[in-house]
C-alpha cells in the first residue's frame, strides 16, 4: 500500500511548552488544582492552616517580655491588650534562657562551653564538606579530647592520657600479633585500652599533674544541663554510633559464626529493650557491677547507653544499604584484588552509606530528640529544667512558652541535619546525571 | 549471529601460543549443596591462548571461569594459576587475582567513582602505585579503549558499550597476564557489541592470554585458537575453531551450534 508510507523531509526543532504547563499558573494547576479532589484538599488545608495561625499568632504577639513572674505577666498583658486576652509570657525565656542553654554550668565559665561549641563546628566542617582541606581532619580527631577537657576542666593530662589509650591499643596489637597471631592481636587491641582507661588513666594523669600541673577549673557533671547537655550526649552518641553500627552490620554479615551470633544477639537485644530501661540501668544498676570506689560518671554512663542503643538501629539501617548493593560490586572489587577492608572502605561502604543516608540521618535526629529522655533519670536537660523552673513560685504554672522555646531549638538542630542530608544526597548522586 | 566480525585484517604477528602453562586445572569439581555444577574439569591453558567457552545457559561456563580467580570456591581438584596453587590461603588468592583480570556481563563499574577513579583504585590500593603514575596508566588504557575524553564522567553517564570498555581498561590497569571474560557482550545493544569485540580483538593481537565465555561465534572463528563446548557442568568437546564449527563431533554440540547459528 503506497498510500500509507510517510517520510519526514525536515526534522522538527524544539518548541516551548504551552503556557498552561509552565509558569506560576501552570505550577498551581499542576500541583494544587490538578483534579477535583486535589482542589478540595488544597482549600481544606489552606483553611486549616489559617485557623491555626489565627489562634496562635495573636498568642505569640500579644505577649509580655519584661515581667518577673507569671502573675506580673498576666497583669501586663491585660493592661496592654485588654482583659481576658491570652498571651504568651516570654519573660520566662528572657529570665531563664541562659539556664536552658547551659544548665547550672558556672556562668564565669560559659566561655568554655561556647568555645567548645565553636570548635565543634570547626571539627565538623571537614567531615561535612569534603571540599575543605583534609589536614583539618587532624583537628577533628583531637577535638573529642579537647572538648572533654574544655567542658569538664581539670588537668590537661587526663585527655592526653586518655588519647594515649589508642596508642596503647596499637602497641598491644603489634606485640600480641607478633607473639601469638592475628586473633590474639585483635583481642589485645580491644582489651589493653579498656584496661588503660578504667584503671590506669586516672592515676597516671594524676601523677603527671603533680609533676607538671596544667589545668583549668573542674566542673562536675551535676552542673551540666540544658541544651549543652543534650548536645553533648547527642553529638557523642551520633559520632560513635555510626562507626559502631558499621562494624555491627559487617559483623552480622560475617562468615565467622561466633562473631555473627554475637552481633545478631547484641542488635536484637538492644532493639528489644526500650531506651528508658537502658537509661535506668545506666543510672542505678550499672554502679552495682563496678568495682567499689570507682566513680563512673553519670553522663558517661548515659552516653554509653545512648550510643549502644543507637548503634543497634544504625547497624540495621546499614545492613539494608548493604543488601541493596548488587552482588557484582563485591565481585568486581574481589577480582581487582582488593582485600576485605579495602573493599569495604573503598567500594562497598561509600555506596551502602549513600543509599542509607536518609535512614541514617533519621536515626541521628531520633537519637538527638531521645536525649530528652534523660530527664526521667534526673539529668537536667531542657525538659528536666522545665520542672525545675516551674518549681519556682514565680513561674509556677507556665508550660507552653518553655516547651515552645525548647521545641524551637530542637527544631533548628534537627532541621539543619535534615537539610544537610538532602544536600549530601544530591551531591553524592552520581547515578543518572 | 553474524559470522563475519570485523572487516579489517587481524594482525596475527603477536598471537603466538607458547608452551608455557599459565592455567592448569585438574579434576576440578564443584557442588552447590547436592547439585553438581562442575564435573571433573581438566583444562590446560598455555600462554597466548585465546579460548572461547560456549554452551547452553546453565552449563557452568561462568562457574568455570569464576573458579579460576576464586570468586567461587571449588570443592575438589586443583587449580594452578601462574604457578600458584589456588587454595583457601588468602595470600595465594590475592596473588592470583592480581595476575588475572576479569570482565563481567554487567560491567560492574563502581558507580560512585569517576571513570578515571575506577581505573586507578586498584593500582593505588593494591599495587601501591603513586597517584600520578596510576592516572597516567589509566589514561593510557582509556585511550586504548578509545574513551579518554570520558575520564571525568561517572559510569552512569556512559553507554553500555562504553562502560564495558572502561571495565576492560580497569582490569588492564592492574597489568594482568590473563584476562577472563564472562559474556562481555550479552547485556549490550547490537550496535555496541562490535566496539567491545574490537577492543577484545586488539587485546588478542597483543598476545594477551584470554578465556572468553561468549556466544559471538564470529569472534570465536576469527580470534580464538581453541573453542570449548560445555554442557551440564562438563567439557563436552574442544577443538580448533575451524574443526569445531565445520565438523562438530558430539550431538550436543551439533544441536547447540544449529540453534545458535540459526541453521
Ligand atoms: N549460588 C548458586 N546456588 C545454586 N546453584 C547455582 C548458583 N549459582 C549458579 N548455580 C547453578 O549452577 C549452574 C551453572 O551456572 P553458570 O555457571 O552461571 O551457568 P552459565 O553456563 O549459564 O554461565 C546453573 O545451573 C545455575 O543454576
Ligand atoms: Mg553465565
Amino acid at each position: 500500500m503506497a498510500g500509507t508510507s510517510f517520510v519526514r523531509k525536515e526534522l522538527m526543532g524544539q518548541t516551548p511548552p504551552p503556557m498552561t504547563s509552565a509558569g506560576i499558573i501552570g505550577w498551581l494547576r499542576q500541583n494544587l488544582f490538578g483534579s477535583w479532589m486535589n482542589s478540595v484538599l488544597t482549600i481544606l488545608s489552606v483553611g486549616f492552616i489559617a485557623i491555626i495561625l489565627w489562634e496562635v499568632l495573636p498568642w505569640i504577639v500579644r505577649s509580655s517580655w519584661t515581667a518577673s513572674s507569671l502573675r506580673e505577666c498576666r497583669e501586663a498583658i491585660d493592661l496592654a491588650w485588654g482583659d481576658h486576652v491570652d498571651g504568651a509570657c516570654w519573660a520566662v525565656i528572657r529570665e531563664r534562657y541562659l539556664q536552658l542553654i547551659y544548665g547550672f554550668y558556672p556562668s564565669e565559665q560559659y566561655w568554655r562551653a561556647n568555645l567548645a561549641f565553636i570548635l565543634l563546628l570547626v571539627s565538623l566542617a571537614p567531615i561535612l564538606f569534603p571540599a575543605l582541606p583534609r589536614q583539618m581532619l587532624w583537628f577533628s580527631a583531637a577535638f573529642p579530647f579537647l572538648c572533654f577537657w574544655l567542658l569538664w576542666g581539670g588537668t590537661l593530662w587526663l585527655p592526653i592520657v586518655a588519647a594515649l589509650g589508642f596508642a596503647v591499643g596499637y602497641l598491644a596489637f603489634i606485640a600480641a600479633n607478633r607473639a601469638a597471631g592475628q586473633l590474639a592481636g585483635a583481642i589485645a587491641a580491644l582489651l589493653a585500652p579498656v584496661v588503660w582507661w578504667i584503671w590506669l588513666a586516672a592515676p597516671v594523669s594524676r601523677g603527671l599533674d603533680s609533676v607538671i600541673g596544667i589545668g583549668i577549673e573542674p566542673v562536675e557533671s551535676a552542673k551540666f544541663g540544658g541544651f549543652m547537655l543534650s548536645v553533648t550526649i547527642g553529638i557523642t552518641g551520633i559520632a560513635l554510633s555510626l562507626p559502631i553500627g558499621i562494624l555491627l552490620a559487617l559483623g552480622r554479615q560475617s562468615g565467622l559464626v561466633i562473631l555473627k551470633s554475637l552481633c545478631v544477639g547484641f542488635i536484637e537485644f538492644i532493639r528489644g529493650v526500650p531506651l528508658i530501661t537502658l537509661l535506668f540501668v545506666a543510672s542505678t544498676l550499672l554502679n552495682i557491677f563496678m568495682p567499689p570506689g570507682t566513680n563512673f560518671d553519670i553522663i558517661l554512663r548515659v552516653v554509653i547507653m545512648v550510643t549502644l542503643f543507637s548503634s543497634a538501629y544504625m547497624a540495621e539501617v546499614i545492613r539494608g544499604g548493604l543488601a541493596a548493593l548488587p552482588k557484582g560490586q563485591f565481585e568486581a572489587a574481589d577480582s581487582l584484588g582488593l582485600d576485605y577492608w579495602k573493599r569495604q572502605r573503598l567500594v562497598i561502604m561509600p555506596q551502602a552509606l549513600k543509599i542509607s543516608i536518609p535512614a541514617i540521618v533519621g536515626n541521628f535526629i531520633g537519637l538527638f530528640k531521645d536525649t530528652t529522655l534523660v530527664s526521667i533519670i534526673g539529668l537536667l536537660d531542657p525538659i528536666g529544667l522545665t520542672n525545675n523552673i516551674r518549681a519556682d513560685v514565680n513561674w509556677n504554672g507556665i508550660v507552653w512558652e518553655l516547651y515552645g522555646f525548647i521545641a524551637l531549638l530542637f527544631f533548628i538542630f534537627c532541621f539543619s541535619m535534615s537539610r544537610y542530608s538532602m544536600y549530601l544526597e544530591r551531591k553524592l548522586n552520581t547515578d543518572h546525571r | 549471529m553474524s559470522e563475519l566480525l570485523t572487516d579489517r585484517e587481524i594482525d596475527r604477528s603477536h598471537m603466538e601460543v607458547s608452551d608455557e602453562v599459565v592455567i592448569e586445572i585438574t579434576g576440578m569439581n564443584k557442588w552447590f549443596g547436592t547439585f553438581h555444577v562442575l564435573r571433573d574439569i581438566n583444562l590446560t591453558v598455555f600462554r597466548g591462548e585465546r579460548i572461547v567457552v560456549c554452551g547452553p545457559s546453565g552449563a557452568g561456563k561462568s562457574m568455570l571461569i569464576r573458579c579460576i580467580n576464586a570468586l567461587e570456591e571449588h570443592q575438589k581438584g586443583q587449580i594452578v594459576v601462574e604457578g600458584t596453587i589456588l587454595s583457601s590461603d588468602l595470600k595465594n588468592i590475592d596473588k592470583i587475582r592480581s595476575e588475572v583480570g576479569m570482565c563481567f556481563q554487567h560491567f560492574n563499574l563502581f558507580p560512585h567513582l569517576t571513570i578515571l577513579e575506577n581505573c586507578t583504585l586498584a593500582p593505588i590500593w593494591v599495587r601501591r602505585v603513586p597517584l600520578k603514575e596510576a592516572q597516567e596508566t589509566a589514561m593510557h588504557f582509556l585511550e586504548k579503549v578509545k574513551i579518554p575524553d570520558q575520564a571525568q564522567k561517572y559510569p552512569g553517564q556512559l553507554s553500555g558499550g562504553q562502560q564495558q570498555r572502561v571495565a576492560i581498561a580497569r582490569s588492564l590497569c592492574m597489568r594482568p597476564r590473563i584476562m577472563l571474560f564472562d559474556e562481555p557482550t550479552s547485556a549490550l545493544d547490537p550496535e555496541m557489541i562490535k566496539e567491545v569485540l574490537d577492543t577484545m580483538i586488539e587485546l588478542a593481537e597483543e598476545g594477551m592470554t584470554m578465556l572468553c565465555v561468549t556466544h559471538e561465534m564470529g569472534f570465536a572463528r576469527q580470534v580464538a585458537n581453541r573453542v570449548i563446548f560445555m554442557a551440564e557442568g562438563q567439557v563436552v568437546e574442544q577443538n580448533e575453531p575451524e574443526a569445531f564449527f565445520d565438523n562438530p563431533q558430539s550431538d550436543r554440540t551439533k544441536l547447540f551450534l544449529s540453534q545458535i547459528l540459526g541453521h
